[in-house]
């Protein structure tokens, strides 16, 4: 089986075209921030965003960059820094189209893909708006049992799933951890692409202790060394939120204006160094 | 006598109260508050309760991905989570999308969340808000991130169960749909939740005073507490009395 192969960065971002389907992670799991700005620096267009199944900065950063024309999730925030500014000026301008879901739809719906199936029942949601606005999702009659209404939802398979690991080593495989959503990601994307704060020349699947937490290079497409990737946000027990450079963000992002200054310094910094 | 304490403090300890008796309590996305609370029932119960922060590292068990706790849900195996709501209306309805017609909205929040799946099947909800105003607690939300009550044949094992705000807190009722005023906070009074609140709720002729944190679940708070909810809050951690 052929090696998923490493690459450089701008080489993994070039790999994500205009009008993907491009699913990211929450910031519990790995955030791809240096691919994120290698994608805004090549200037990718009409992305349809899939959270999984929220985001934060990243999302932010890249609807106030003009990736984005979909975005699709339970929610966008800042968490402790407060709310996202540019995904909320552009859902009041409109320019961007939101598909409002809630988390456990989300990882339902890529479950399904995962399966290969059509589609998935889903508890809840009956009554909320939240079905209201979502015309691809239907309730139907639980088929085993009289009166029992459920809702379906059809299976989200992403183009693209795009995170940032640990460890990954030279023969594609990348290892998560428990971060099992990562794993669902891969098997539902069509494509998975990461990047890792270190690359190993050793197998990770001949690891007996981490190889129950390794997505198998099956799965994935391409794998770009990223130190610090995640930065600024933290990334699990490796390092905190550089919160310097999120409140430098927040202060400057409350306006487009500010918010292309940021992007401006955030796009021409090659190190970690947090951005007053 | 007791000790001085903050008003967040009080929430904190108001919310450990509500948990007495649960076997595994998980708190969710941006819930500090009831972070520490569930931490803190935790200390109490010598152990008896499990809890899970969502964000943390150290007090999160969880190993099956974010799809983990929505499964948790659905088989029972929660017995109390919290849910907020930029509004919040008289039937427990929640709104964590916006204010105005949707989607012509005035305001946006981040977005519902879970809420539109877990308000259907943990046990014991309960809503916390610490801004208790008529801004928050509407006649009628703009938008349902998730129903208060279901109609009789959908499959809803959970539901609102109190709601707990910076100036009180509330049982509520599933059968009649309504809201029941159990306690007042020191340096509040009946008539200060009455001009905040825009729905209509029951309230007994006397309203008790929700009784102030006991010094040493106050000590527990901050010795032990406090450290432990920095992992997934560090921000909120640092804000809180040592």
């Amino acid at each position: 089986m052929p090696a998923a192969p490493l690459c450089e960065l701008p080489a993994l971002a070039a790999m994500i075209p205009d009008g993907a389907k491009l699913a990211v992670p929450s910031e519990n799991s790995g955030v791809a921030m240096a691919a994120t700005r290698e994608l805004i620096r090549r200037g990718v267009r009409r992305l349809h965003l899939v959270c999984v199944p929220v985001s934060g900065l990243q999302a932010d950063i890249m609807i106030g960059a003009g990736l984005v024309s979909t975005i699709e999730t339970s929610a966008v925030t800042l968490a402790e820094f407060g709310p996202a500014p540019r995904f909320t000026a552009a859902l009041r301008e409109k320019s961007v189209r939101i598909l409002e879901s809630t988390c456990p739809a989300i990882h339902a719906a890529l479950q399904a893909a995962q399966k290969g199936i059509p589609f998935t029942p889903l508890r809840g949601l009956i009554g909320s708006d939240v079905l209201t606005h979502r015309p691809d999702w239907k309730v139907v009659d639980n088929p085993f049992q009289a009166a029992d209404p459920i809702v379906v939802l059809p299976a989200l398979q992403p183009d693209i799933a795009l995170f940032h690991a640990p460890l990954a080593d030279r023969y594609g495989n990348v290892f998560i951890g428990r971060w099992r959503e990562l794993l669902t990601l891969a098997h539902a994307a069509r494509q998975t692409l990461v990047t890792a704060e270190r690359i190993t020349e050793r197998n990770l699947l001949e690891d007996v202790e981490r190889s129950p937490g390794v997505i198998p290079a099956l799965y994935v497409n391409s794998i770009a060394e990223a130190r610090h990737g995640a930065w600024p946000l933290r990334f699990g027990v490796e390092y905190p939120a550089d919160e310097r450079t999120i409140e430098s963000y927040v202060a400057a992002a409350r306006t487009d204006a500010g918010f292309r200054g940021w992007l401006e310094t955030w796009l021409a910094h090659d190190s970690v160094q947090a951005l007053a | 006598m007791s000790a001085p304490f903050s008003p967040v403090e009080l929430l904190i300890v108001v919310i450990a109260r509500l948990l007495e008796g649960c076997r595994h309590v998980v708190t969710g996305a941006s819930s500090p508050i009831p972070g520490a609370g569930a931490l803190l029932a935790r200390e109490l119960s010598g152990g008896a309760l499990r809890v899970n922060v969502l964000g943390a590292t150290r007090n999160n068990s969880f190993t099956n991905g974010g799809v983990e706790l929505f499964d948790l849900a659905a088989q029972g195996r929660i017995d109390a989570f919290f849910l907020g709501g930029g509004q919040i209306d008289g039937q427990a309805n929640i709104n964590l999308v916006g204010a105005g017609p949707y989607p012509e909205l005035e305001v946006r929040w981040p977005g519902s969340f879970g809420s539109a799946y877990l308000y259907f099947l943990v046990p014991r909800v309960i809503l916390f808000r610490e801004e208790h105003t008529r801004r928050v607690m509407v006649p009628r939300v703009d938008f349902i991130s998730a129903p208060g009550v279901s109609a009789s044949n959908v499959h809803r094992p959970g539901g609102p169960y109190k709601m707990v705000t910076g100036l009180g807190l509330f049982a509520f009722d599933r059968a009649r749909s309504r809201f029941c005023l159990e306690s007042v906070h020191p340096g509040h009074s009946v008539q200060d939740i009455v001009d905040n609140t825009g729905f209509d709720f029951d309230r007994p002729e006397d309203v008790a005073a929700t009784p102030p944190p006991e010094p040493e679940v106050l000590r527990l708070l901050r010795r032990r507490v406090r450290s432990e909810i920095a992992d997934a809050y560090p921000r909120f951690a640092a804000s809180l009395p040592g």
